[in-house]
């Protein structure tokens, strides 16, 4: 069948159902909080219609600045983590049997099934001095006496990859299946390792693939909120939990608009130059 | 305007007549429930299944208004919820318990529906500074409950109780507190300042405040969570994961009753007393069934059983309640308390989050 160009003004028709969904819950919503973030904070209440500057100029100082770089260096480390470890995973799976295959797949789903607050507090049992997993290493002799590892950087690092690798791994798989096997055989056959023509082959083939998940688990970690409240010390609360704070519990809502648009901001602009490096990388 | 609300009213008095006579013919006891209800928001966790438990079905059974409990999260998240949906016309409870902060902020965008005081008849029997009034003197809620943030211990861990407050600074318990993330519900400085300063008096200009975080972030190193979600920190305390903090002496005392291995103390300095009010919403259209609700808490009887049955303290006059002294010390202590400097947090309150956050984050 082949693919004709819109003709007539109702052709686009079948675009205005997700036109319309993406103005009602994306646009207007995000609008709204960048009118919100230039508006009056009224301590004693809430906020009134205004266009002040105040909001941001509260955000750009050190404070705010350390709280945003450890947001991203977050997101960033587990990202790569991510990657780092779904890449290796999922090529594996897609070599393996179909059985085994839907097995691990279904398996990764139910984690998707899991909360935030459900994972969090697993985690936290899990590195708890009481309960966790240090009392087994006690068991079998590893160690002296049961430590607590939360809270800590490594609890909200485990805990958010966790979240974040079935993510990765379902964004992953239908890449590397349609991956052309012919490709890694011309290399065996010319004389590489297994390790070396993943290496060279594989991972070059799926260069732009994993730059697109890396920015998506990015994303996705630079939300999260609640994992770093529940494992980490405040040194390591991201930016999402102090616009929390200000909004729930200080009622600030155009402080907590202008540092979320400013969130948005950095991030767009961290993706565009991901993607402006990688084209640079292809031409070269 | 007004011409035009009444009329609002009574049309929707007929659409609401008419839906309830269809369903009458179909399902009569909802219509019950339909007629006559209200919706209470409560404090989610023990506080919500004790008053579900004890509380409401006799309120039902005593004046047929069926009660439909909210739980809220604490904090000002439930004031912006209320705020914003009142903004809207709605209100996602009619009545809501409230802390006395919210109570200020929510006065400050007249969130609260003025409370007729000649329909609450057993008014007369609180503690004056249990109704909260609006500067030009309208009610703007009743107290509720009032309760008591303590030094609360693992009795495992802890075979001692700890005597002072200054126990949170000891060197002996690094890593092993759990204290409240947010400087508006902590009431750290407060207890910084009874403990060290000579007195919240100190709090009342900048200076002592911040001569009070100077002396608050030497607890730093002790602290092994600051939390925002109260079931976090008490499952830790029951486990003795986390066996020292700051928590509520009624729901302490619940605990304990259940079996687990914690304590609530009365430090020398006084526990923290912090109270609820019951405020209605200026977008319910419950404002008749409100005020029954309001004035049947407000019995001394009632407030009584709230002391036995959820472990809250009186707001009623002591005088009027049949509390043994027994039951009076469960919930309550005659150690002078820490009153929280509500004021403070009313006129400061960015200058003071923003220092809190740079002292506990940074």
């Amino acid at each position: 069948m082949r693919r004709e160009a819109p003709q007539r003004l109702a052709d686009y028709g079948p675009l205005l159902f997700p036109a319309g969904m993406l103005i009602v819950f994306f646009v207007i919503p995000f609008a709204t909080m960048i009118a919100v973030s230039f508006f009056q904070r009224d301590p004693a209440g809430f906020y009134s219609t205004a266009f002040v500057f105040d909001n941001y100029a509260r955000f750009l100082s050190l404070f705010f600045g350390k709280v945003l770089g450890f947001s991203l260096f977050l997101a960033v480390t587990v990202a790569i983590c991510c990657v780092v470890i779904a890449v290796p995973f999922t090529y594996l799976l897609s070599r393996a049997r179909r059985r085994t295959q839907v097995l691990w797949l279904v398996a990764l789903l139910s984690v998707l099934s899991l909360s935030e607050v459900i994972i969090g507090f697993a985690w936290s049992t899990l590195f708890s001095r009481t309960a966790g997993i240090t009392n087994l290493l006690v068991a079998i002799g590893l160690m002296s006496e049961p430590v607590a590892l939360n809270p800590s950087f490594g609890a909200v690092l485990t805990a958010m990859v966790y979240q974040a690798l079935p993510y990765t791994v379902l964004v992953l798989y239908p890449a590397l299946v349609r991956l052309d096997p012919t490709l890694t055989e011309a290399a065996r056959t010319l004389g590489a390792s297994p390790v070396k023509s993943f290496f060279t082959v594989v991972v070059p083939a799926l260069r732009n693939t994993i730059v697109a998940t890396l920015i998506m688990v990015f994303i996705f970690a630079l939300g999260s909120y609640l994992l770093p409240q529940i494992l980490g010390r405040p040194q390591h609360w991201t930016l999402s939990v102090l616009i929390t704070d200000q909004a729930i519990y200080q009622s600030n809502m155009p402080f907590a608009a202008a540092m979320a648009v400013f969130l948005v901001l950095v991030t767009l602009g961290l993706v565009g130059l991901t993607l402006i490096a990688t084209r640079k990388g292809e031409a070269a | 305007m007004r011409d035009i609300l009444n009329a609002t009213v009574s049309r929707r008095g007929v659409l609401g007549a008419g839906m309830a006579g269809a369903s009458l013919l179909a399902m009569p006891s909802i219509l019950r429930a339909q007629e006559k209800s209200l919706k209470v928001g409560v404090y989610g966790g023990y506080f919500k299944d004790s008053f579900d438990k004890n509380i409401f079905p006799e309120f039902t059974k005593a004046t047929g208004i069926a009660i439909e409990s909210i739980a809220e999260p604490t904090g000002e998240a439930w004031l912006v919820q209320l705020e914003q949906a009142a903004r809207a016309g709605q209100a996602p409870a009619d009545v809501s318990m409230m802390s006395q902060v919210a109570m200020l902020k929510g006065q400050a965008t007249e969130l609260w529906a003025p409370l007729d005081m000649g329909k609450i008849k057993n008014g007369a029997n609180l503690i004056e500074r249990f109704v909260n009034k609006y500067p030009d003197g309208r009610v703007a809620g009743i107290g509720a409950v009032a309760w008591y943030i303590t030094l609360v211990t693992n009795t495992a861990v802890f075979k001692e109780a700890p005597e002072s407050w200054a126990a949170f600074w000891d060197p002996a318990n690094a890593d092993k507190l759990g204290l409240l993330a947010l400087v508006s519900n902590s009431f750290l400085l407060e207890v910084t300042a009874k403990t060290f300063l000579g007195g919240t008096n100190v709090l009342d200009t900048e200076e002592g405040i911040l001569k009070a975080f100077d002396k608050l972030a030497e607890v730093k190193p002790n602290v092994a969570l600051w939390y925002r979600d109260e079931a976090q920190f008490e499952q830790a305390l029951k486990s003795g994961e986390i066996p020292m903090g700051q928590y509520y002496h009624d729901v302490t005392g619940l605990a304990a009753a259940d079996g687990h291995p914690v304590r609530s103390t009365f430090p020398k300095e006084g526990g923290i007393q912090d109270s609820g009010c019951w405020a209605l919403s200026r977008a319910s259209e419950k404002v008749e069934e409100a005020h029954v609700f309001i004035d049947y808490m407000s019995q001394p009887a009632i407030q009584a059983t709230l002391s036995r049955k959820v472990g809250t303290a009186p707001t009623v006059r002591r005088d009027l309640l049949d509390l043994t002294d027994a039951e009076f010390a469960a919930v309550s202590s005659d150690i002078e308390p820490i009153i929280p400097r509500y004021d403070m947090y009313q006129t400061k309150s960015d200058w003071l989050n923003q220092k809190w956050t740079e002292l506990i984050v940074g």
